[in-house]
This record gives structure tokens, C-alpha cells and sequence, in this order.
């Protein structure tokens, strides 16, 4: 029975066992392994996707695990997370390619500084990492620059879109609902529940899992934790052409310098076959503002050229920005480390805060290191139904001419070719706009496809992208949206018939 | 799998394709075939609903529309063969094309490929725009593609960057149907679009164009709420102090076009670093054996005209490749000074006579174009104006050609 809170808006009738706020990588990966066992399970975003925010705003790089404190969190699930990702990338059925790493340098100092990251990386667990010469470079990566490099060859890298999909959809396979555009507001405790508020519903909760990003400060002080502050960090990047991406073999990074609290400029083959080059640091004063700005742009051109000479002007395709969750501020630099924490002050109640770089790679082993945790207090039975394989959309592009045929034969859709720049059919556009969380934002459709992210950037197919939301959703124009609530992409019509 | 086997195949049935088709036709090559991936042929023409089509190719002033409509007319009346709603995938050197629709993937073998994809525009992410991401930046075209074949509004107060001849459209479209189009802004010292569109576009409307002008900030985080313009230095760096900000849903880029070429690169053809159009010559064929281009695959023209002249010429080429199984080698090159963008086509046989087009750089008045072989004058254009924004074009006779010496187009004051 619905029942009116104080706020206003109704109670969701279904007590949950757990609630997780927020749908990044982190949020998405808890869901999905907590749906391994018999428990109801919620997740409220307050974005209209998952990956609307620092999940899907970075490099798509699956880290090794080198760069961060022996000891640390962030080493220790960092190198989990690398190892383990065979297996995920599997289940998940979503591309990834272990191409290796190089962190150039070009003098004494920069090959002190890689001799004690190898060594760091040693200790930390990390197999197989080589101090190599130039010509081992040229070998491995013809075009780009240095002298001598740390080669990592367990590196990785991944669409960050498509895996927090995958896992959000797994999660919701196996059980867990999900309520996009609904942001919380507050949350009180009373007959041993946590009621969570959000401006569209009140949700009642044995458990709150904490795992809003940038926000995890904020939703920290709901609980009369006052201990975080998160300090946004934004990093700007250039996309380049798939033509350049021909040149780069695998990411190639700079030393990094430790006070800064990013890795540096870096360039990155997407596994999409773009490059990107990028981030830079710059400390905030909002979370939410991506905004680009020419003083960086030229700092990325400068920087990026130095390591890798195709960075030029005709290859850029889009630029966009992140923005770091870090704990730790301008002044003080550098990384702490992860806090995944249960107070026992705080019953119920677990807060993963500052999971900010190697956070994409180490989502499973946290999401596994909240499972132990609400298992020390509760005993969790099996889902003897879970299935942990998802199937992903099929991309057309990638398959064999035959396997194009027999596609087209059972399905017309695949032969209608929507976006030209990524080879996107009709059919693989329609399995996006009925995807199983029920997005239907137009950036909603281009994450889960690649349309629109070719070079022509949707010049030729976001009109018929738009047009179909409009007929498969029976909308009005004046009510499709670009991402988030406010983007609409429309007035309404020219004319009316 | 079945081949099917063709004389000629057009890839892409917009105004280049359809007067290839035509002429072919006429010329007595039955054995051809356009493909085009919308539903309808016509091309770009479809959505330009605006008139001043015509004028030089049929002496009448006609819409997009009505312009594609001759040719296709002729193209149902000679009974050539077409089929829409199919993208071609693949093409290959040896002139095999691999095509999908709902029917199935289809794959051709062509004595001849004639390419006429046309031209696509330049992004907001190619021109790096600093400032945020919001919904309501839209390309010229895009913009034009919503109003004028979906019928969809996109907004209501608007900002145009660049003053390429769709944006000077659009901003006019837009005023006609409600919207309040705040201003035009150039980067360039110089409109880059006709002065015809200047006049009829801007002017009678009261627009104002702002030269030597750019975006140096959006603003917004879901919707368009603002820009800021700054005015440029000479080498385009906005001059600080000169911002000005604009409250606006809407912003239009009309920023450049760029022939498509990702087929043509798939066949290994060569392209022009400067056109990014592929390399031709006085035939228009490009690096790859019987492999043809024109219009705006080749380089973009500042009018639909002369995109269908350039194709008929190019047709009478490829009908006397199909009917000897060659075409004169052209090895003598046509170089420029550096007030040229580039020349088309670029190399020739010194054989025949042919039509060189080229633009300017910058704007020129009382100038001539003088074309030199081996240091000598063999042919001087005077011109009252040169402008980027209009396309030049100088027949010369093989037998004005003194020898077999690189060609050299040059720009003097007089």
C-alpha cells in the first residue's frame, strides 16, 4: 500500500534490503554483485543513465596497478580488478584488448622516477612490468615518442559506457531495479529502516550503499558523516579521428608527478579505434561543471604532442571533459586512498568515497568488498538464478560479411545503415532505444550504439536517431531530451499539419 | 553469392550522380546503375527549400527540390536504374562495391565506379569551441534536415557561427518561421558565403554579420543559455577585452564542408591534402583505374550548377573510357602560388582541352589569374573580383599549352 511521506510524494510499498545510490561503475558493479544473492536491491540515480558522470568521462584505460601505494586500497583492487578482467569482460560480452602500456620519459630523472614506479609495481603485484629502451618502444609502438619507457603489458583498455551498461544490465536481470531521475534529497532512520527520499518517491531500506561519486560527500552528511569533502578535479580531452588511431598502438603515458593528482597528459587508443588525449587537473569549485576551456585545449596540443606526433588539428572529432571525486584538495595534491567504510555507529550503512582513477578498474573488487561487508552482519543466501552472462548489442560493423548476410536476412533492420561514420544499423539503434533500464535520451542511445560518434558527429544520422526516439517512445518532439532533464532538443514543430 | 556485373555504377543519386547518370545515358552507356541510401533520390537538394537553384544550368531560378526534379525526371523518362534506401559499404581498387539494404547485402562488379557522396560539414568538436556541451548547437544542415524535411522547431532565439552559405540560409529560414536570429559571426575578415546570400539572407532582414568574430564560450549545462563572441587578431586569436556575451537557445555553426571520402579511401584512392577531395584528372578520374569523382565528393562548389556541369563533363570522359578502355595518361602536373586553396583537376594530358576550377584564399579586387608554363604566360584572366566565397573556373585549349611543363596558377594585383 502507497502511503504519503512527509515530503509530499508517495512511499514505495516494497521494503528493500539494499539501496544503492548512485549508477556509475561502482553503483552498477555493487548491484550487480550483491544480485548474486536473494535480496531486493535499488538503485537510485539521479542523472536519466548510468555512467552519466566521472564513470564515463575518462581515459577507458583498465590500470595495471603500478601507479598507486604498495598497501593502498587502490593498489590492492586495482590489480584484482586487472587480473580478474578476463573473466568480466567475458560474462559481460564487452570488447576489451589487453594492449599494454608504456610511461615514457626522456631524461636521468624520468628513468629514476620509472625504475621506482617498476618497483613499486613489483611489490604491488603487478606481472610482467620492463624498464625498455627506445628501440623495444619502436618496436612495440612505432609512433610514439621517448627515450625509454616502464612497458606494462597487462594494461588494458575498455568502453567505460558500455561495461557500466553491461553491469547495470546484468544487475537488472538478476533482480535489481532501477530508478533513474531520482536524486536523494535526505534520509532518515526510524523503525530500524533507512528512509531514503527522493523528490519522485520515498524508498524504505535495510541497507545503504553509498556510492554517489562525487556526490558520496553529500550523501555521507545525510548519515551525520562530516568527515569528507569531495574536491571535484576536472580533466579536459581531445577525441581524435579512427584515421589517426591507426598510429597508436597502446597508451602512452608521461611520468607522472605524484603532487599533481592525475597521470598526467596522456594519449589513449579507444577501444572504438579513436585516440584520446588528455586529462588535464584542474581543481573546481563545482561538480558538475564539463565545460572545455582554450587555455587547456592549447595545454593538450602542447603536451600531447610531445609523446605523440598525429596530433593534429584535421584529426579532432569532439572534445570533453571529467571531473576527479578526490579527497584530497589543490593544495595538499597527490591521491588518497579509496574509503569504502561501515561505521558501527552507523548501522546499515556502507559509504565508498573518493573513488576517483583506478576506480573503473577496481569496481568488482569493491563491489565484492561490500558484499563481505553487509555479510559480516547479515547472512546472504545464494541466488541460485543468477546468471551472470549479459549479452550486449550486436555490432553489425564487426562481423563477417556472411554473418552480415544471414543478420539482414533474419532481421531487414540491419540492412538500413543509420549512421554512416560507425556503421550503426536500424536494428542495433532500436535495441538501444528499448534498452532494458529505459533510456531514451539521445546520449543514452549514442552510448549504448556509437552512433553520433563518428566524425561527422550525428550530421547525418542524428535526424532519423531523434525521429525514431520519436516514433518507438510515441513522444513529441518538444520532450526528447540530449541527456539530462532541461536538454531538450526541440521547440516543437515548424508547423502544424 | 551472386555478382551482379555493370557497366557504370554512380554511388550516390544527389545532383552530381543524376547528371552523371543523364549524360551517360544520352551518350549511349544503358548499362548503369545509381545507388543511393535515402529513400528518395535528389540528394542535399531535398532539403534546400530555399530558390536561386538554376540559374546558370537552366537559366530559371528553381528550388532544391524542383532543381533535383529535372534530373530526375530525365532519369525515369531514359529509364535508368536506381535503388534507394541502400549505403554501399564497401568498394574495392578492382571496382567490386558491397551495398546493404533490407533486401540483403548485394555485391556488384563495375567497369566503372562514378563517386558523388557529396559533402559533409564540419562539427562543433572539429573546430574545438571552448565552453560546455548543451542540447541546442546544431550544424547548419543538421538544423536544416529538422525544419525542412521533419518538420521539427529547434528553437527560438538564435546565434549563427559562420557565414557559409547554409548558415545565411538557415538564418533566414528561421527568421521566416518565428525565430529571432540575433546575429552572423565570421572568423575570417571576409563572409565565406555568396554575396547574393549576403543581400537576400542577412540584409533584407535586418541581421547583422559581424566579420573577424568568433565563439569563445558556451554556455549551459542541458539546454543552450548563452555565448560569448570575441572579436580576432589577424592570425584569428581572440583579442581579450572584446567579449561580448548573446542570451541564446540556439547556436548554428556554418563552418566548412568536407567532401566525404571514407569509400573513396576504402578503393585506395589518393586524396588532395588541400580538397580533401581525391586527386583527378582532366577526365576526373582519380589515382585508382576507372575510378571517377565529382561534385562535392571532389572538392565544394559554390553552386549546384556547376556540381551538374562538372558531372556531365565527367560522364563524356567515362563513356569514352568504357567505349577505348583507356584515357590519355596525365602526367603534367597543375601547381598553385599559395593564394589559391587548390586546383581541380590536378594533373592533365596536354591532349585535350579542359576547365581548371580553383577559389582564392583571401578577397581580391582588380586582379588577374595568369597560368604559367615554364615561366611563360600561356593564358591571363583579368577579374574585377575574386572572392573565397565563389568558385573559378578557366578553360584553357590543349593547344594553348606550350609544352609538357608542370602548370602554374598564379594571382597577380594589376
Amino acid at each position: 500500500m502507497l502511503q504519503l511521506s512527509i515530503q509530499g510524494v508517495m512511499t514505495v510499498e516494497k521494503i528493500y534490503d539494499v539501496i544503492i545510490v548512485g549508477s556509475g561503475v561502482v553503483g552498477s558493479a555493487v548491484a550487480r554483485e550483491l544480485s548474486r544473492y536473494k535480496l531486493n536491491i535499488a538503485v537510485l540515480e539521479k542523472e536519466l543513465d548510468v555512467c552519466s558522470e566521472t564513470s564515463g568521462r575518462n581515459s577507458g584505460v583498465l590500470h595495471a596497478g603500478f601507479n598507486n601505494r604498495t598497501g593502498s586500497l587502490m593498489a590492492k583492487y586495482c590489480v584484482e580488478g586487472c587480473l580478474g578482467f578476463d573473466q568480466v569482460a567475458k560474462e559481460l560480452n564487452i570488447p576489451f584488448k589487453r594492449t599494454g602500456k608504456m610511461v615514457v620519459g626522456f631524461n636521468e630523472e624520468d628513468l629514476a622516477k620509472l625504475k621506482s614506479l617498476k618497483e613499486q609495481g613489483d611489490k604491488n603485484g603487478v606481472p610482467g612490468l620492463e624498464i625498455v629502451g627506445k628501440d623495444q618502444i619502436k618496436s612495440l609502438a612505432p609512433h610514439i615518442g621517448g627515450e625509454f619507457a616502464l612497458y606494462s603489458p597487462m594494461t588494458g583498455i575498455l568502453n567505460p559506457f558500455i561495461y557500466t551498461i553491461a553491469l547495470a544490465e546484468n544487475a537488472h536481470k538478476n533482480g535489481a531495479e532501477f530508478f533513474l531521475d531520482h536524486e536523494v534529497t535526505s534520509i532518515h532512520r526510524s523503525e530500524n529502516l533507512y528512509w531514503v527520499n527522493t523528490k519522485k518517491q520515498q524508498f524504505r531500506t535495510k541497507w545503504v550503499i553509498n556510492c554517489a561519486g562525487l556526490n558520496s560527500d553529500k550523501i555521507a552528511k545525510m548519515f551525520g558523516i562530516d568527515d569528507y569533502t569531495i574536491y571535484p578535479c576536472r580533466g579536459e580531452y581531445f577525441i581524435l579521428d579512427q584515421k589517426a588511431g591507426q598510429y597508436l598502438e597502446m597508451p602512452a603515458y608521461p611520468v607522472p608527478n605524484i603532487k599533481v593528482g592525475g597521470l598526467g597528459i596522456h594519449i589513449t587508443p579507444s577501444i572504438d579505434g579513436n585516440i584520446l588525449v588528455g586529462p588535464s587537473t584542474e581543481y573546481i569549485d563545482e561538480k558538475d561543471n564539463y565545460a572545455s576551456t582554450q587555455k587547456i585545449m592549447d595545454l593538450l596540443i602542447q603536451d600531447g604532442g610531445k609523446i605523440f606526433p598525429y596530433l593534429k588539428r584535421e584529426y579532432f572529432i569532439r572534445n570533453f571533459t571529467g571531473i576527479r571525486p578526490k579527497l584530497v584538495g589543490e593544495n595538499e595534491g597527490g591521491y588518497a586512498d579509496f574509503v569504502i567504510e561501515k561505521r558501527k555507529s552507523i548501522p546499515n550503512s556502507i559509504h565508498l568515497v573518493g573513488i576517483e582513477s583506478p576506480g573503473l578498474t577496481s569496481a568488482i573488487p569493491l563491489a565484492r568488498r561490500v558484499v563481505e561487508l553487509i555479510a559480516q552482519d547479515q547472512s546472504l543466501t545464494e541466488n541460485k538464478n543468477f546468471d551472470p552472462d549479459q549479452k550486449g548489442i550486436m555490432n553489425f560493423k564487426e562481423q563477417t560479411t556472411e554473418m552480415k548476410r544471414t543478420l539482414i536476412e533474419k532481421d531487414a533492420n540491419y540492412g538500413e545503415i543509420i549512421c554512416r561514420c560507425e556503421t550503426i544499423t536500424k536494428a542495433e539503434i532500436l535495441e538501444a532505444i528499448h534498452n532494458p533500464l529505459g533510456v531514451d535520451t539521445v546520449v543514452g542511445i549514442k552510448n549504448r550504439t556509437r552512433a553520433m560518434m563518428g566524425r561527422c558527429q550525428g550530421g547525418y544520422c542524428q535526424t532519423r536517431i531523434s525521429e525514431l526516439i520519436l516514433e518507438e517512445k510515441m513522444k513529441s518532439e518538444s520532450e526528447i531530451l540530449y541527456s539530462r532533464n532541461g536538454s531538450n532538443m526541440f521547440v516543437g514543430k515548424v508547423r502544424s499539419l | 553469392m551472386t555478382v551482379s556485373k555493370r557497366e557504370v555504377i554512380i554511388i550516390g543519386g544527389g545532383p552530381a550522380g543524376l547528371a552523371a547518370a543523364v549524360k551517360l545515358k544520352q551518350l549511349g552507356i544503358h548499362d548503369l546503375l545509381i545507388i543511393e541510401r535515402e529513400k528518395e533520390l535528389g540528394g542535399i537538394l531535398r532539403q534546400c527549400i530555399h530558390d536561386g537553384f538554376g540559374l546558370t544550368r537552366f537559366k530559371e531560378a528553381l528550388s532544391g527540390p524542383e532543381y533535383a526534379q529535372r534530373f530526375k525526371e530525365e532519369v525515369l523518362k531514359l529509364g535508368i536504374d536506381y535503388i534507394t534506401d541502400t549505403t554501399v559499404i564497401e568498394i574495392s581498387a578492382d571496382k567490386q562495391i558491397i551495398a546493404a539494404s533490407k533486401e540483403g547485402l548485394k555485391t556488384y562488379q563495375s567497369k566503372a565506379i562514378i563517386l558523388t557522396m557529396g559533402c559533409r560539414e564540419r562539427t562543433h568538436g572539429a573546430i574545438s569551441i571552448p565552453g560546455a556541451r548543451p542540447a541546442g548547437v546544431y550544424t547548419a544542415g543538421v538544423a536544416q534536415a529538422y525544419m525542412n524535411l521533419k518538420n521539427i522547431a529547434i528553437g527560438k532565439k538564435v546565434v549563427i557561427l559562420g557565414s557559409g552559405d547554409i548558415g545565411l540560409i538557415m538564418a533566414r529560414r528561421m527568421t521566416l518561421e518565428g525565430a529571432k536570429v540575433e546575429a552572423v559571426f565570421e572568423l575570417q575578415p571576409y563572409p565565406s558565403g555568396l554575396p547574393r546570400n549576403i543581400e537576400q539572407c542577412l540584409n533584407d532582414y535586418s541581421i547583422p554579420l559581424f566579420l573577424s568574430h568568433t565563439v569563445t564560450n558556451i554556455k549551459g549545462t542541458s539546454r543552450l543559455e548563452g555565448i560569448t563572441v570575441s572579436q580576432v587578431d589577424e592570425r584569428f586569436k581572440p583579442i581579450p577585452g572584446t567579449e561580448k556575451d548573446y542570451e541564446c537557445d540556439t547556436l548554428i555553426l556554418s563552418v566548412g564542408l568536407i567532401p566525404e571520402n571514407e569509400l573513396s579511401l576504402l578503393a585506395g584512392v589518393e586524396l588532395d591534402e588541400r580538397t580533401k577531395g581525391p586527386k583527378v584528372d582532366e577526365n576526373f578520374q582519380t589515382s585508382v583505374k576507372g575510378i571517377f569523382a565529382a561534385g562535392n565528393v571532389l572538392h565544394v562548389h559554390d553552386l549546384v550548377d556547376y556540381v551538374s556541369l562538372e558531372a556531365e563533363n565527367l560522364a563524356q570522359n567515362v563513356a569514352i573510357y568504357l567505349n577505348n578502355g583507356e584515357l590519355d595518361h596525365c602526367s603534367i602536373n597543375i601547381e598553385t602560388d599559395l593564394n589559391f586553396g587548390y586546383t581541380v583537376p590536378q594533373h592533365i594530358s596536354a591532349k585535350k582541352d579542359f576547365k581548371v576550377s580553383m577559389r582564392v584564399k583571401k578577397p581580391y579586387r582588380n586582379c588577374r589569374i595568369d597560368i604559367l608554363q615554364s615561366g611563360h604566360i600561356i593564358k591571363s584572366i583579368k577579374m574585377r573580383k575574386a572572392i573565397p566565397a565563389e568558385m573559378i573556373q578557366i578553360p584553357v585549349k590543349w593547344h594553348e599549352l606550350k609544352n609538357f611543363e608542370t602548370l602554374k596558377v598564379v594571382v597577380v594585383n594589376d
